[in-house]
């Protein structure tokens, strides 16, 4: 299958959560970092998941409990020092342009204007220049930038930079999206914003997710799945299936439910934490 | 009613504040031209009531005269276009073995442990002495001034280039790393536009030095171009020939400033 082609948006939506086969499969997963005086740290202890095409996951914990390792070996930046990870059926040896990426900052390059900036993947990637820009155009469009791409990031406010940020991660049609923090650097009001705007672009994207967070609220509002990790070294402590509709207004917040997840999810953290 | 107050003593406290802007911003025209003339009248009254002799100090009116016979007569062309052609070709020797040097030290650690000595004592002679050798090696042509006008140049650029090599984000570097872009892609979209606003700093800097090194060079021994024509009308005890070799070479220098400021806004239009 040609990587490279756009997705139909159109289809995206008939993935229902879940339903699909298992994307990435991570087998007994663990990282320990090594210090300067030969010793080592352990990040993360052992972590063994699937996640099944079409998913959006949260990965949930305190600071410090390895989240962003976790995040780091799944795109293949950082080797595992323990198990294994394999995603569509082979090993992850090292880092796949099939990944989309959104760091907690957007990480523009303030010499390109927002449509070159969006194309960047797609340039290293050798796509020919009238694609890219057809794909950029259409990309702007999705995470709601008409009009911008000729400004330069300077010009945009935190969020539209972020958004910036997903587009570019969108523009290989990656079949995994992954996430870290993405919006941590945003104001509170435009962090909910943005993760309506978030879960309409996914589910449009028909991308696979997964999101590291220490918002127990976002992960709620976002993931069909939650998984909790402990303090490190980590390990996963629980998963906890979000079982709402897919598609979530800002009105999901005030459901009675909503509640419930994210009183379910703070009594699992505030646990971890007392034993720490 | 207080809103209406508030506006008033909020136009009152504005239009105070304009006036205060006025009384410096819209007078200095008058206020550079009033001290230039002051300051020439000064010199050119000093010269005269206490009978300065025009080899030590000449009065400006000479000065200027001089300077019009050398343009009218278009006896400081070739002068001057001698020394810039040294001071261009220095720079522009300068700035590429900086970067291709700063890319390399930067680039890799082995490198930079291998020549980071070398640059450390080159660093500690002052260039001016090493000239003398040039012209041994080079002889008394153009080549030894536009080697020497590079050589002086060439260390606050090389400095600048690497730590602008180095200064490149590593999230940006990280975000390479996972498209997959070869080594190539990451120096010329992340590593060269990081080390650009460095670079032109250094050029600045290094523009003013190269005009020094060319200079130097001529004075060691040279039969044209601005330095030697100092040292001609040095030798003739012609003061003020001197004065309006100075005039030129300055002219030079704001002319060649310009351009590396041009260049940069054209480079780094992000910042």
């Amino acid at each position: 299958m040609n990587r490279m082609t756009p997705a139909h948006t159109d289809t995206a939506l008939a993935f229902p959560a879940g339903s699909g086969q298992t994307l990435l499969d991570l087998n007994e997963v663990g990282h320990t970092y090594r210090t300067r005086d030969g010793g080592g740290v352990e990040a993360i202890r052992s972590v063994t998941e699937q996640v099944r095409k079409g998913e959006f996951i949260s990965i949930l914990g305190p600071s410090g409990c390895g989240k962003s390792t976790l995040l780091m070996m799944i795109a293949g930046l950082l080797p595992t020092t323990r198990g294994a990870i394999m995603l569509g059926g082979d090993p992850v040896l090292g880092p796949d342009p099939d990944n989309g990426i959104v760091l907690q900052d957007a990480v523009l390059f303030p010499w390109r204007t927002i449509s070159r900036n969006i194309q960047l993947p797609g340039e290293i990637a050798g796509m020919p220049a009238a694609q890219r820009q057809a794909r950029a155009d259409e990309l702007l469009s999705l995470v709601k930038l008409d009009g911008f791409g000729g400004a330069y990031p300077r010009e945009l406010s935190g969020g539209m930079q972020q958004r910036a940020a997903i587009a570019r991660s969108l523009m290989l049609s990656p079949s995994l999206l992954l996430m870290d923090e993405p919006f941590g650097a945003l104001d509170a009001m435009t962090r909910d914003e943005m993760n309506v705007e978030l879960k309409r672009i996914c589910l449009e994207a028909g991308a696979t997710v997964i999101l590291v967070t220490h918002s127990i609220s976002e992960a709620v509002f976002l993931s069909d799945r939650v998984m909790v990790l402990g303090n490190r070294p980590s390990t996963v402590r629980e998963v906890v299936s979000i079982d709402a509709p897919r598609e979530r207004g800002p009105e999901f917040v005030t459901t009675p439910e909503f509640g419930a997840y994210v009183g379910q999810l703070r009594a699992l953290i505030g646990a971890e934490g007392e034993h720490a | 009613m207080t809103a209406i107050d508030n506006s008033a003593a909020l136009s009152r406290g504005s239009s105070a504040e304009t006036v205060a802007k006025l009384s410096v911003e819209s007078f200095k025209a008058p206020m550079v031209v009033v001290s230039m003339v002051l300051f020439f009248g000064t010199w050119q009254f000093a010269v005269w009531a206490l009978d300065v002799q025009s080899f030590i100090l000449p009065t400006p009116s000479a000065i200027a005269a001089q300077a019009w016979v050398d343009v009218s007569t278009g006896f400081i062309w070739p002068h001057f276009t001698r020394t810039f052609t040294e001071v261009a070709f220095g720079f522009v020797i300068s700035v590429t073995v900086a970067t291709i040097l700063g890319t390399i030290i930067a680039l890799n650690r082995a490198a930079e442990i291998l020549f980071y000595p070398y640059i450390l004592i080159i660093q500690t002679v002052p260039k001016v002495a090493i000239a003398p050798l040039f012209v041994i090696w080079f002889g008394f042509g153009i080549e030894s001034k536009v080697v020497t006008a590079a050589m002086i140049a060439f260390f606050p650029m090389l400095v600048n280039i690497i730590a602008g090599l180095k200064s490149a984000d590593e999230r940006r570097l990280l975000l390479m790393r996972a498209y997959r872009a070869g080594p190539m892609k990451t120096y010329l979209s992340v590593r060269v536009p990081s080390m650009l606003p460095y670079m032109f700093a250094g050029m600045e800097t290094g523009i003013i030095f190269a005009t020094l090194g060319a200079i130097v060079g001529e004075f060691i021994g040279a039969s044209s171009g601005l330095g030697a024509l100092i040292v001609q009308r040095q030798a003739a005890m012609d003061t003020a020939g001197v004065f309006s070799a100075l005039i030129f070479l300055s002219t030079m220098g704001l002319v060649l400033n310009g351009a590396v400021r041009t260049l940069k806004a054209r480079f780094v239009y992000w910042t």
